[in-house]
């Protein structure tokens, strides 16, 4: 429901359960983390389409790999430091070179890891799948989105990776009517004076940082961009034409992430001013999880500061 | 086929590795040669395998993980009819689907794009889990190279195919002892390469890779090997049929000349003659 608090890993370990009851040809794949990555619930209720890999992530995409080339639609899940990673060129090499229909389910992306710190908190996940040809990259904003995503993943054929957060975030997408398309970046909320386009669990923070700047008499047009690859170049431009103000939001590295492929487009096709607001190119740190989105400005404060700040 | 006609394929695939990489002036001969009769048995004789349908999904599946070799596995399927043994020459050419290393997209017959070390045997390993989960008794086969498993992935995925008990995996290790920088055993030991196999829970067997007797009775061994993966530790010769090329190193990854392709074919030439 709308306004719950749901982290997308419990969405993604629920899809999974659904999606497993509608096709006999997905197995989930582990490496150690089934109780963190929440395909625990898929673990339980299919034991036998649920592989441990124990704690080998380079292995686990070839086996994955391997496993498609038969037909089976594998989900590879593990932190986004180890999918990305540890076994970047087993994703470039065995998966994406061949093109084989793995999807990467990738959890404990960001700073919003928390405690565990730097070593944990990838934020160069983004940057490293999208320069791998014929890689959809999706970071869904919320519960409903990340069910969708999972969904869409499976259908889609050819390798994906999703991302997902351990923080538990609100549901902004109502699920009754909720339409999820690849490629396509959805304009939350209208406004003239500038445009974010955020991803993620940055999304909401966004809408909650629309609404500080609204009170302000600043009116700031929202966009949801969850497929950073293929990226919605239209909905990019259309936003760039109209309010000439971008600010991409994002809890990654403003190197190669969101930012970037928003840079890339606009540079390109219709040169406007940009602001890169995410992780700026440094490493976290341990803390709780909300405390560290507030140092690190990715908050609806911060994202309110730096917004006013580049005006 | 039988041990004369294995032998007198062999000497035709060895031909067609040496047209080949000299025809692309670049590519890997030693590796291709030494496991020569290794692709030889299993295409001609070891493996169910229908090349009018490459994609049958009951055929045995081969990978190989050492996939710089791709010389030799391209020579048997072209000599086995997977596509014209002609195209051979148009290896590593811009625009040739014969990629420098095996491309499963657009080469008939490859069931793995691989070449980067040490990633080959995990694909292979998710081919026999999925025999396993789906009933099918199709058998997969994974060629490694003594130096390729220098690599840390080879061993996560033997851990895997033993904890599983694989046993319709065949794991090959290409030992002719030699890499691009010298002797396996002074660049890096892996030995003692059977007793890691063992350890990890496989069945092991040593042969020599270049005797097709003693092939035919270690890939039979390991049909009838029950509850555990095997792996063949492969004994053989880099550079085996071209006397210049035989154990040295040098000759890993590096195309003859047209004096050295000419002296190489009239030695495999005299070789086939032999057998007949």
């Amino acid at each position: 429901m709308l306004g719950d608090m749901i982290a997308t890993r419990d969405s993604y370990g629920n899809a999974l359960v659904e999606l497993g009851k509608e096709t006999e040809k997905l197995v989930v794949l582990d490496a150690d983390l089934a109780a963190a990555t929440k395909t625990g619930v898929f673990k339980k209720e299919f034991p036998e389409r649920h592989i441990d890999c124990g704690i080998a992530e380079s292995n686990m995409a070839g086996i994955a790999a391997g496993m498609a080339t038969t037909g089976y639609v594998p989900f590879i899940s593990t932190f986004a430091m180890f999918a990305a990673g540890r076994a970047f060129e087993q994703v470039r090499n065995s998966i994406g070179y061949p093109h084989l229909n793995v999807k990467i389910g990738a959890t404990h992306a960001g700073i919003s890891v928390g405690e565990d710190g730097a070593t944990h908190q990838c934020n160069e996940d983004i940057a490293l799948m999208r320069t791998i040809p014929g890689m959809v990259v999706i970071n869904p904003s919320d519960d409903v989105e990340a069910k969708a995503a999972v969904k869409a993943a499976f259908e889609h054929d050819g390798p994906c990776y999703l991302r997902f957060g351990r923080l538990a975030v609100p549901v902004i997408n109502d699920e009754t009517t909720y339409k999820f398309e690849i490629g396509k970046g959805v304009e939350l909320r209208p406004g003239k004076d500038l445009t974010i386009i955020a991803t993620g669990l940055c999304v909401s923070e966004s809408l909650k940082a629309a609404d500080m700047l609204a009170a302000e008499g600043i009116d700031a047009q929202v966009i949801n961009i969850h497929t950073i690859k293929p990226l919605d170049e239209e909905i990019v431009l259309a936003a760039a034409k109209a309010t000439g103000k971008i600010f991409t939001v994002e809890e990654h590295s403003i190197i190669g992430g969101l930012g970037s492929a928003v840079a890339e487009v606009l540079a390109e096709k219709c040169p406007t001013k940009l602001t890169r607001i995410g992780v700026k190119d440094v490493f976290g740190e341990s803390g709780p999880a909300k405390e560290l989105l507030h140092k690190y400005e990715l908050d609806a404060e911060g994202i309110v500061k730096q917004i006013k700040a580049n005006m | 086929m039988n041990k004369l006609e294995l032998q007198k394929k062999a000497v035709e695939v060895r031909k067609g590795i040496v047209s080949a990489v000299h025809s692309a002036k670049a590519g890997h001969p030693g590796g291709s040669l030494s496991a020569a009769d290794i692709f030889t048995y299993l295409y001609f004789e070891g493996m169910n395998i229908d090349p009018s349908n490459p994609k049958d999904e009951n055929r045995d599946r081969f990978v190989l993980s050492k996939g710089h070799t791709a010389p030799g596995l391209y020579s048997v399927l072209a000599h086995r009819g997977y596509f014209p043994v002609e195209d051979l020459l148009t290896l590593r050419h811009t625009g040739s689907y014969l990629q420098g290393h095996p491309d499963m997209k657009h080469i008939p017959g490859v069931d793995m794009s691989s070449g980067s070390l040490g990633q080959g045997l995990s694909a292979a390993v998710g081919m026999a889990l999925s025999a396993k989960m789906t009933g099918k008794d199709y058998r997969t086969y994974c060629l490694c190279g003594d130096g390729e498993i220098q690599e840390g992935q080879i061993w996560e995925a033997a851990m895997f195919a033993g904890h599983r008990k694989l046993d319709n995996l065949v794991v090959i290790v290409d030992n002719n002892n030699l890499q691009i920088d010298g002797a396996i055993g002074d660049v890096c030991s892996p030995y003692p390469i059977d007793e890691k196999f063992a350890a990890f829970g496989f069945h092991v067997i040593n042969v020599n890779g270049n005797d097709f007797d003693e092939l035919d009775k270690a890939f039979t061994e390991a049909k009838n090997t029950k509850g555990m993966p095997t792996a063949i530790v492969a004994k053989t010769l880099k550079g085996k049929g071209v006397s210049f090329m035989e154990n040295q190193a040098g000759w890993h990854g590096k195309a003859p000349n047209d004096e050295e392709f000419k002296l190489a074919m009239e030695e495999l030439g005299k070789a086939g003659d032999a057998l007949c």
